[in-house]
């Protein structure tokens, strides 16, 4: 008997040491692919990229899951030594833009991508490159608030409408926080594409006429005022801006999903998270972002999948980026994640959002609705490559004054003089 | 009767691979000499410390005279000193907003506030308990354990559990809150976020310190407390004049590698606080990962010369310490 099992357990091993190796000789090719999840996009894609190996057995590809923190930090250094995956999901596509890989040659139908992504294509180019395919976008992103309505409800207070300001949204929320004693009335993610969600409304213009930054201006002092005042009035919580240094990215998602928070000033890619993490819990809304003097405009944004010229086998990486870039693929990812769709022909067609609850339905189309409320200003800003240096000088110096190790005048000279001193070292000093 | 053989056969085994290098040794001894023999013995840890520490050492001050965002050697542009010059820029070096580096200057200065007072607490909390834990108290081997337990800890699960303790809906505010107090945002104040940072730091490595102590008092002989007593010496003259004197060694040692800790703190305070609120609990070296690895600029030659300048603020405690220890020793 005990010989049986002997027997089987090396038969067992032998054929399993085979099938390994079979696997292995097929997939000749081997691609790693880095990404990240707000939601359920890791799960999506898993599916995919399983249904691309299948139709090509010499590719195997490999998806590392990371925080977000490690695309961040982790993945330029790792890019910067040559040393990086074939493929990632990233968020700074102007910053990383010189060392992504151009698919334009390798594409079987390059028109199919200028048609599609073509004017996210640019958000991922170098200054002067007008012709570079680099990837495709998984989500276009809108800032803006996701509303608590049903502790609006039980302060008995009415939500402003549609056009309403921010300081109309502010003294609503405020009644309602005193009403039912939430610690977070306003609550915002620690981003520069977030402050700028709330700033440009004030009329901050960020460039000079020939297109370079000049931040400071008198719109953008409204703005960083604006939100200065109600740190120190308790509108926003000092907790959350001011419990890190520097450019660290804070959210505020998980306060806001355990009642915490009245207005979160976030975007589009919390929906299908708020859809499961809320759930029934509370009723909540995405509004349209509030109007300052100049516009009601949020901040456009998204996430792509790029590839890198450091991989060994660009053919593959353009293979695997085209079939998961395709119309069919796309919009079947698109309506699985509940995000905005990125691709053209898709968000023409419609997307059909799988199993999206009643609020998630409600907060993808006031999203969508945004696209056209946004102000040109904040396609420049995003379009700009080096972006994330006005975005981290913002962030880092406009909390040092909010937490009282400032004033603003000081965090406006240094928000000036951090941004020249680092687009300098940028070009080479 | 059978286990003999094998245990011969065992300990000549033994004593085969005992002597197996001396042949080579042998050799080499004839070749170069007995007297310089310590070198061959040295040269592993030599070799080891090489690549290590002296070629990373090398490598860092090269950089610091490099500029540009590239990573490797080769394609980084000589700048001379420029880096150190944007360090060293500032109008007044008390007042960090008055430096084109201004992170630098409150990191140092963040960093010299936090050794100043961590290394006082430590060094006085760590002997107190040394002292107690050295008396004949009941379950001193349990208290021992539990003062030694936390040593044991990552540093960013002590971090991040002391900051689960801290937070704004936190044990800690719930008890004030449920006491009738008033919500405190330990984390987002810069008093309260340095006091915390101190005493996490503490907490987590008193033990280890405690244990040196305690080693110390354990060696100074009975006989001496026993001779003081039959003089009529009162214990806290006993503790000033005989503990402290003989105890001075281990002090020395511990006050040393607390402050080198200190300076070189990190990961604990930047998972804790992330170095805020704003900048208040920002230490030098993170200001130096920040710098080379955190931001969308990576500035590696602005890093690798403030690392510089800290290691040489290292290097002069070091000498400092040994300085002492000689001095000591003389007298």
């Amino acid at each position: 008997m005990k010989s049986q099992v002997k027997s089987c357990l090396v038969g067992a091993a032998f054929i399993a040491a085979m099938a390994g190796t079979s696997a292995l000789a097929q997939a000749a090719t081997t691609l790693h692919v880095m990404w990240y999840s707000d939601g359920n996009e890791g799960q999506v894609i898993a599916a995919q990229i399983k249904d691309f190996e299948a139709k090509n057995p010499s590719i195997k590809v490999v998806l590392d899951q990371v925080p977000y923190k490690s695309i961040q930090t982790a993945l330029p250094v790792q890019l910067a030594a040559g040393q990086g995956p074939d493929i990632a999901r990233v968020t700074d596509l102007g910053g990383l833009a010189k060392y992504m890989l151009d698919l334009r040659p390798l594409v079987p139908d390059a028109a199919q991508w200028d048609a599609n992504y073509g004017p996210f294509l640019n958000w991922m180019r170098l200054p002067g490159d007008t012709t570079s395919i680099h990837g495709y976008m998984t989500q276009l992103t809108i800032t803006g608030p996701f509303v608590n309505k049903t502790l609006f409800e039980q302060a008995k207070v009415a939500m402003p409408g549609p056009k309403a300001t921010w300081p109309q949204w502010a003294a609503a929320i405020k009644t309602v926080a005193a009403a039912e004693k939430v610690p977070y009335p306003i609550a915002a993610d620690r981003s520069g594409h977030r402050v700028f969600g709330m700033i440009l409304s004030q009329g901050a213009k960020v460039f000079d006429a020939k297109g370079n930054p000049a931040v400071v201006d008198a719109g953008f002092k409204a703005g960083a005022k604006m939100i200065y005042d109600w740190h120190q009035q308790g509108l926003m919580s000092k907790a959350l801006w001011g419990a890190v240094s520097g450019a660290t990215y804070q959210g505020a998602n998980t306060q806001f999903a355990n009642g915490q928070v009245v207005m979160y000033e976030s975007g589009s890619w919390q929906i299908a998270q708020f859809a499961k993490t809320v759930g029934t819990a509370f009723d909540w809304v995405a509004v349209p972002t509030p109007c300052g003097p100049a516009n009601c405009s949020g901040m456009p944004g998204g996430a792509a999948v790029v590839g890198f010229k450091s991989t060994k086998h660009p053919k593959s990486v353009a293979k695997l980026l085209d079939y998961l870039a395709s119309p069919a693929v796309i919009s079947a990812y698109y309506g699985k994640t509940l995000s905005v769709p990125g691709n053209l022909g898709v968000a023409k067609a419609g997307v059909h959002y799988e199993g999206a609850s009643p609020a998630a339905a409600a907060a993808l189309k006031v999203f969508g609705d945004e696209v056209s409320t946004l102000a040109p200003v904040a396609y420049q800003l995003q379009g700009y490559s080096k972006n994330k240096i006005i975005f981290d000088a913002v962030i880092s110096r406009l909390c040092e004054a909010i937490v009282g190790q400032s004033t603003l005048d000081q965090a406006y000279a240094r928000i000036t003089s951090d941004i020249a001193n680092q687009i300098a070292a940028a070009n080479g000093k | 009767m059978k286990a003999a053989p094998a245990s011969n056969l065992l300990a000549r085994g033994g004593r085969f691979i005992a002597e197996l290098p001396g042949a080579p040794m042998a050799l080499i001894e004839r070749v170069i000499g007995t007297g310089r023999m310590a070198y061959v013995f040295l040269l592993p840890n030599i070799l080891f410390f090489g690549m290590f520490v002296f070629l990373p050492i090398g490598i860092d001050i090269y950089y610091s005279f490099t500029g540009g965002t590239a990573l490797f050697p080769s394609q980084r542009p000589g700048v001379g000193t420029l880096q150190y010059h944007y360090l060293a820029s500032c109008k007044s070096f008390y007042d960090p907003s008055s430096c084109r580096e201004d992170y630098f200057w409150r990191g140092m200065w963040t960093s010299l506030k936090f050794t100043c007072i961590q290394v006082s607490v430590m060094v006085l909390v760590s002997l107190a308990t040394a002292l107690v834990l050295n008396m004949k108290i009941r379950a001193r081997g349990f208290f021992r354990a539990v003062y030694f337990f936390p040593v044991l800890l990552s540093p960013v699960v002590v971090a991040l559990v002391w900051k689960w303790i801290l937070q704004p809906q936190g044990l800690l505010n719930a008890v004030i809150v449920g006491m009738g107090g008033h919500r405190i945002l330990f984390l987002a104040d810069a008093g309260w976020a340095m006091f915390w940072a101190v005493f996490v730091s503490v907490w987590a490595h008193t033990g280890f310190y405690t244990l040196i102590l305690l080693a110390g008092l354990q060696a100074i002989p009975r006989d001496i407390y026993e001779a003081a007593e039959m003089d009529g010496t009162r214990p806290l003259r006993q503790l000033l004049r005989l503990t402290l004197p003989l105890l001075w060694p281990n002090l020395l040692v511990v006050l040393v590698l607390v402050t080198i800790r200190g300076v070189q703190t990190f990961d604990e305070v930047f998972a804790l606080t992330g170095g805020g609120p704003g900048t208040a609990t920002m230490m030098i070296v993170q200001y130096i990962y920040t710098t080379a690895f955190a931001s969308q600029v990576p500035d590696y030659g602005l890093a690798a010369a403030a690392s510089v300048l800290l290691g040489l603020l290292l290097l002069v405690l070091t000498l400092a310490q040994l300085w002492l220890t000689r001095r000591r020793g003389a007298a």
